[in-house]
């Protein structure tokens, strides 16, 4: 657990940046024909902000979502999280502000299927090597926060898409990250299960961790505080919601 | 990583491999046979050097043993009935001992065929007509009385040492000592029982099983020289003056050069060879060729076998990996470092190859087992050859794991999350 973590809201004096793009541009260079998916990038993220990215598909949503995610580097550009240059982090550490600082959820949940619900929720505490003993307490407080208590020696075969999200949402809040990367969280859900997940999302949100979000739909985007609307992989328009 | 992380790895290497069971079992097959055969060539290796190891002991590693050959032209020239005179004469004995360095002392013998009886029992003996020093080069223990002494040979007593089983042949036992044994037609006094170690062996040993030991000199007196064999209603006549000479040399060092001083010296004086060297040393130096060979030919079925074990983990773990390719990325995604993603895989087949390897070891013992019922051969499965073969195992599936742990380590973490 990381005690250092303050709980900030959205409508503090000093909010703390947490991340900044400067300039960003992403480049695939694909058999020779060079694709530009993100171009001159220029935000920031504040301490608490709940942001979604919006955009057609092929808007570069996924690609800014991957490199705040520190899972690709900019082409150009800079990118500080945390006040860190991530031009400077190696692969190793790259892996280790994945592990400590950021949380992912993803559209089709992507919990490893052998694993049970619990050894999901715990495989980012293995990763920073806590005792099985510690790992399995912390496991069940996120269960619970998430309301999945009593599925923990379930497989995630045996769950609905709904449970998948909660385990796959336990599981980014398991080293209390500061940001939660969502990749359309609710794509492969119902409305009903759906809006649960939101409520959850605004609830992580509301004890003051930063959220981002991709989503195509507008009714999704709604719960977020701020929006980002990407075109063509540049920002067409920036909405800063003021609660 | 911390131990604690190696142990979850482990157990979830072990878990995955359950999950497929036959695709495991067989990817294991390579290794266990490999394994298997290192095992048991080191089993039947250790087992054939311990018996000539053994056998040496018994001939005494420091000695050269000549024996009298009747020499093949022989039988065809003469007429049966004639006296064949040939082989190692007393002259040689004391030429050997006196003008070969390094040469400790010589044991002449006289070997002869008479019927020993006690009471009721009769059996035909092998008598040894020998010095005391006999019982020096050709260590046996000692069941009951004594064996030969100078002052036997000095006062030409009429005494003999019984082996263990011609004793048991003659219903003698410990008691018997200091009973009266008919040998031929003399009486000879029983002074001891020694404990056989001749026979079994591919080697030839000095002494047999129905041996009688009894001084040179009394038997010179008593028997003669001349040996009359009766064969298909022929008599045929020999004259051997002595049968054997055992040779000691100082040194282990010198055997070698002292044989073939002697060789040179017996061929210099005799006509015809009437007379074998043989070099418990050289036969020993053999049997290790011959050992060497063998494990040479084990050890490269071991070695293809162990190399086709390893491909088959590694293909079996390209496979797993490209399967797993979606994990790996979620792993990436959360925090997995390369080096967690290397570990992982590593262990996985390193568990794989470890259980083929465990398998290997119970088979690499069973075959040897086989081996020593089915044909007799001696095995022995010295513990360092199951060290050895379990590390080998390992070490295939850390070597052969290595590049598609590698590979999984590597992949792009967004195409893997992306990988269908």
């Amino acid at each position: 657990m990381n005690p250092s973590i303050s709980v900030v809201h959205s409508n503090t004096d000093a909010p703390v940046e947490v991340i900044r793009l400067q300039g960003v541009s992403k480049v695939y260079r694909m058999e020779s024909v060079e694709v530009r998916a993100l171009t001159h990038i220029t935000w920031s993220v504040r301490q608490g902000d709940f942001w979604a990215i919006m955009g057609a598909s092929g808007s570069g949503k996924s690609t800014l979502l991957n490199l705040v995610g520190l899972l690709d580097r900019p082409s150009e550009g800079s990118y500080t999280l945390n006040g860190m240059n991530v031009a400077d982090l190696d692969d190793d550490a790259m892996s280790q502000q994945r592990l400590l600082r950021l949380g992912f959820i993803f559209q089709s949940f992507n919990l490893i299927p052998q694993l049970s619900v619990q050894e999901n929720i715990e495989l980012p505490l293995f990763y920073r090597g806590w005792e099985a003993a510690t790992c399995a307490r912390r496991a069940c407080e996120l269960a619970e926060k998430v309301g999945l208590a009593d599925r923990l020696r379930h497989r995630p075969a045996e769950l609905s898409g709904g449970q998948c999200q909660r385990v796959a949402i336990a599981r980014a809040l398991a080293n209390e990250p500061a940001v939660l990367l969502a990749d359309e969280p609710t794509g492969n859900l119902d409305s009903r299960t759906g809006t649960q997940i939101m409520d959850l999302l605004v609830e992580m949100n509301q004890e003051g961790r930063t959220i981002i979000m991709v989503t195509h739909e507008s009714d999704i985007a709604a719960y977020a505080s701020c929006r980002l609307h990407l075109r063509d992989g540049r920002i067409e328009r920036l909405e800063q919601g003021h609660p | 990583m911390t131990s604690l992380g190696f142990l979850r790895h482990l157990r979830i290497g072990v878990k995955d491999l359950l999950r497929h069971k036959l695709r495991s079992f067989l990817t294991m097959l390579g290794v266990v046979f490999g394994v298997g055969s290192v095992v048991a060539m080191l089993a039947v290796g250790e087992g054939a050097s311990s018996q000539a190891l053994a056998e040496i002991r018994k001939l005494g590693s420091n000695n050269i043993l000549l024996s009298s050959v009747k020499p093949a032209e022989e039988e065809t020239q003469q007429r049966p009935s004639m006296m064949a005179v040939y082989g190692l004469l007393y002259e040689d004995d004391a030429r050997l001992r006196e003008t070969i360095p390094h040469v400790r002392r010589t044991v002449p013998a006289r070997i002869l065929r008479r019927d020993g009886a006690l009471g009721e029992r009769r059996v035909e003996l092998r008598l040894v007509a020998t010095t005391p020093d006999w019982f020096d080069l050709v260590r046996r223990e000692i069941i009951a009385g004594r064996t030969l002494l100078r002052r036997d040979a000095e006062r030409m007593a009429p005494v003999c040492v019984l082996t263990e089983a011609g004793a048991r042949r003659l219903l003698a036992g410990a008691h018997s000592v200091g009973e009266r044994v008919r040998i031929g037609s003399e009486l000879f006094e029983v002074i001891g029982i020694l404990r056989n170690e001749s026979g079994g062996g591919a080697i030839e040993t000095p002494d047999e099983e129905l041996d009688a030991y009894i001084p040179l000199g009394v038997a010179q007196k008593l028997f003669g020289e001349v040996s009359v064999r009766h064969s298909q209603g022929s008599r045929e006549m020999e004259r051997v003056e002595l049968h054997r000479i055992i040779v000691e040399v100082d040194a282990i060092d010198h055997v070698e050069k002292v044989a073939s001083a002697i060789e040179a010296m017996l061929s210099r004086c005799h006509r015809k060879k009437d007379y074998r060297i043989s070099v418990p040393l050289a036969l020993l130096r053999q049997a290790e060729t011959t050992k060497r060979t063998f494990n040479m030919v084990l050890g490269s079925i071991a070695g293809i076998s162990l190399l086709v074990g390893g491909i088959g983990i590694m293909n079996i773990m390209l496979a797993s990996v490209t399967e797993r390719t979606r994990e790996i990325g979620i792993r990436r995604a959360i925090g997995a470092r390369r080096r967690q993603i290397v570990a992982q895989f590593l262990l996985e087949s390193v568990v794989l190859s470890g259980a083929g390897g465990v398998v290997g070891l119970g088979l690499g013992v069973l075959i040897p087992k086989m081996i020593t019922r089915f044909s007799g051969m001696p095995t022995v499965v010295p513990l360092y050859s199951l060290m050895l073969s379990f590390g080998i195992s390992a070490a295939i599936g850390v070597v052969f794991g290595l590049y598609p742990a590698w590979r999984a380590a590597m992949l792009d973490p967004i195409a893997a999350l992306r990988h269908e």
